[in-house]
């Protein structure tokens, strides 16, 4: 409500320095603030009046298919590519006209590594830094808390080509963080990683949040959605779909139980008790029934043999499949 | 490629913002060619030391004198220009766009505060630096070989500096349209290889026809060496102001041509 504080000042406090507003405004609006992003490649609409906002200390997560546009989102953020239509906001600059200067506060962790490969994960790190004109002292003191805190202390002086891919993007974590950003900008920060090093990154993610990072992450990852994000965004196409908190968009939109069946009954089964759930989904040999009280289902069919069953709470993996479909893209 | 009707132009040819920020991407440059130098620098010193024994010495005991100049003076004033040319090239193109498209160096760079503006001019600046290295050991060698003993040598240290970044220029051209590596080859054959023949490095000049010699008068390689060859022999130049002018024409065209599409590579 930039008017309403702009009227109480100006009645009760009189003239006042330009950088007062400036100040003043930055603290009620969004660090992180996109509006009506559109862009286009090769005429089709990669990007369709997309919408985003991020608090100070917050965790969003974009979360859609291969190809929803996601990734064009993030670069048009950077003001890597200009948007055709719609403003963005980060820190109160608008980008891409003050990208360089919001760039000193961000940090990006792209979705494929770009470590240099003629440096060690120090060198990594210290010429990294010297990209933002960081003082030699500064960047000496922040490189082995960095490394620690990428679990690489050990792995100081070797090469990214040594490197496992859970190490590789610890690094890229850590080059991102040399600047101290109060945003960080996260592609698929764990696709590719084996368990161990999701969950060692997740850690690491969530005591950036403890921090009071704010973080934009993009994912298709359900689980991992859940675990780090405060908000999420649902797009599909370029379009958002859905926004809530993670609990809060599955009650909006699905039932909370799920049974799955599989097996060569479970085609018979789902014409048979449609009935006792609210929406029956298939999924090649799997059927889904969606219900809000799962025993009358689950009585009906205890007696099968040539079914398997699963009963579980829904999950983000639900809701997305419900909103962006089960039927593989052309593009995935 | 097909742009929607919504798409507005983008600014390709907007002048270039050139800033501070490009320098920690010059000594990023440095900082890897250090860990290679001496077999770097062992590389470029090898081949021009090769020709300046084959043909100087070898051709120069059949040809004698050209120019009045003994041949293996006149070649190596020649050829320390070509050895400068081809080591900005060189750099510009196979290791700057390691750098841009294998690596993702510039993407990296992209996400700090640092402009596209920048690291086009870093990586000509860088590959200017890495001729002058090539250039000042190829006057070295000819100072220990007595080919060249003037103190006007180091005059042409300074020009030679010009000269890489002219070549990086240009060389950044056809990096920003390459697909891969392949692409360099036609630049190399076809291009510079000729260019060495038009531009007075094996022969004067004046031995061409007329309308060769006229060419030759654009080309960067003969306006190189027709400011630097005086200099190795100890004299001033007697022309200096056209190839002077056609050297930084080159570079500050070269340069902003070379961002305009390299702009339109990394912005679409």
């Amino acid at each position: 409500m930039p008017g309403g504080v702009g009227g109480v000042r100006s009645s009760l406090i009189g003239p006042y320095p330009d950088w007062a507003g400036t100040l003043l405004r930055t603290m009620t609006e969004p660090l992180f603030r996109v509006d009506g992003l559109v862009k286009h490649y090769n005429g089709q609409r990669v990007v369709d009046e997309l919408s985003l906002t991020i608090a100070p200390g917050e965790c969003l997560g974009v979360i859609g298919p291969n190809g929803a546009g996601k990734t064009t989102t993030l670069r048009m953020c950077l003001g890597l590519v200009t948007p055709d239509a719609g403003t963005i906001s980060i820190f109160g600059l608008p980008i891409p006209a003050a990208a360089r200067e919001a760039k000193k506060r961000i940090g990006v962790v792209t979705q494929f590594d770009s470590l240099d490969p003629d440096f060690n994960c120090a060198e990594n790190l210290r010429v990294f830094g010297s990209y933002f004109g960081l003082p030699r002292a500064t960047i000496a003191e922040r490189v082995p808390r960095l490394l620690e805190f990428a679990a690489l202390q050990s792995k100081a002086a070797a090469k990214p080509g040594e490197l496992s891919g859970g190490m590789k993007r610890r690094l890229s974590l850590a080059r991102a963080l040399i600047n101290d950003p109060d945003l960080l900008l996260l592609d698929e920060p764990t696709t590719g990683l084996d368990p161990q090093a999701r969950h060692l990154m997740w850690e690491r993610l969530k005591a950036l949040l403890q921090q009071g990072k704010a973080i934009l992450l993009t994912t298709h990852f359900m689980d991992e959605a859940e675990r780090l994000c405060d908000r999420l965004v649902v797009i599909d196409c370029g379009r958002k779909i859905a926004e809530g908190t993670p609990r809060g968009l599955i009650a909006e939109h699905l039932e909370p139980d799920v049974v799955e069946v599989y097996g060569e009954g479970a085609a018979a089964c789902a014409t048979a008790h449609a009935e006792l759930a609210q929406r029956v989904e298939s999924s090649g040999e799997t059927v889904f029934f969606y219900l809000r009280d799962a025993h009358r289902l689950l009585a009906a069919i205890a007696d099968r043999r040539d079914i398997r069953t699963l009963h579980r709470p829904a999950n983000l993996e639900d809701l997305f499949l419900k909103l962006a479909g089960r039927q593989i893209r052309d593009d995935a | 490629m097909k742009t929607s009707a919504a798409t507005p132009p983008p600014a390709l040819f907007a002048a270039p913002r050139i800033s501070l920020r490009c320098w920690p991407v010059v000594q990023r440059n440095l900082l890897v060619w250090r860990k290679l130098a001496l077999p770097s620098l062992l590389g470029n010193i090898a081949e021009p030391l090769i020709i300046l024994v084959a043909f100087g010495y070898g051709l120069g005991a059949l040809v004698g004198r050209v120019n009045d100049l003994p041949y293996i003076l006149f070649l190596a004033s020649g050829s320390i220009c070509m050895s400068t040319m081809y080591a900005a090239s060189f750099e510009a193109m196979y290791s700057a766009f390691s750098r841009m498209q294998i690596q993702k160096t510039w993407e990296s760079i992209l996400n700090a505060p640092i402009a596209l503006d920048d690291i086009v001019f870093a990586e000509m600046l860088w590959a200017g630096i890495k001729s002058l290295i090539t250039a000042t050991a190829i006057a070295g060698v000819l100072v220990v070989l007595g080919i060249s003993r003037t103190p006007m040598l180091l005059l042409a240290l300074p020009v030679l500096f010009l000269v890489g970044l002219t070549f990086a220029a240009i060389a950044l051209v056809f990096n920003a349209l390459a697909k891969g590596y392949d692409f360099f080859t036609y630049y190399f054959t076809l291009v510079l290889t000729p260019m060495t023949f038009l531009s007075g490095v094996y022969f004067p000049i004046e031995q061409m026809p007329m309308w060769l010699q006229q060419v030759a008068a654009v080309l960067p390689l003969s306006a190189a060496v027709e400011l630097v060859r005086p200099l190795v022999i100890g004299l001033w130049p007697v022309r200096w102001a056209q190839p002077l002018a056609v050297l930084l024409a080159y570079a500050g065209l070269g340069y902003w041509i070379a961002l305009a599409l390299t702009r339109r590579r990394f912005f679409r």
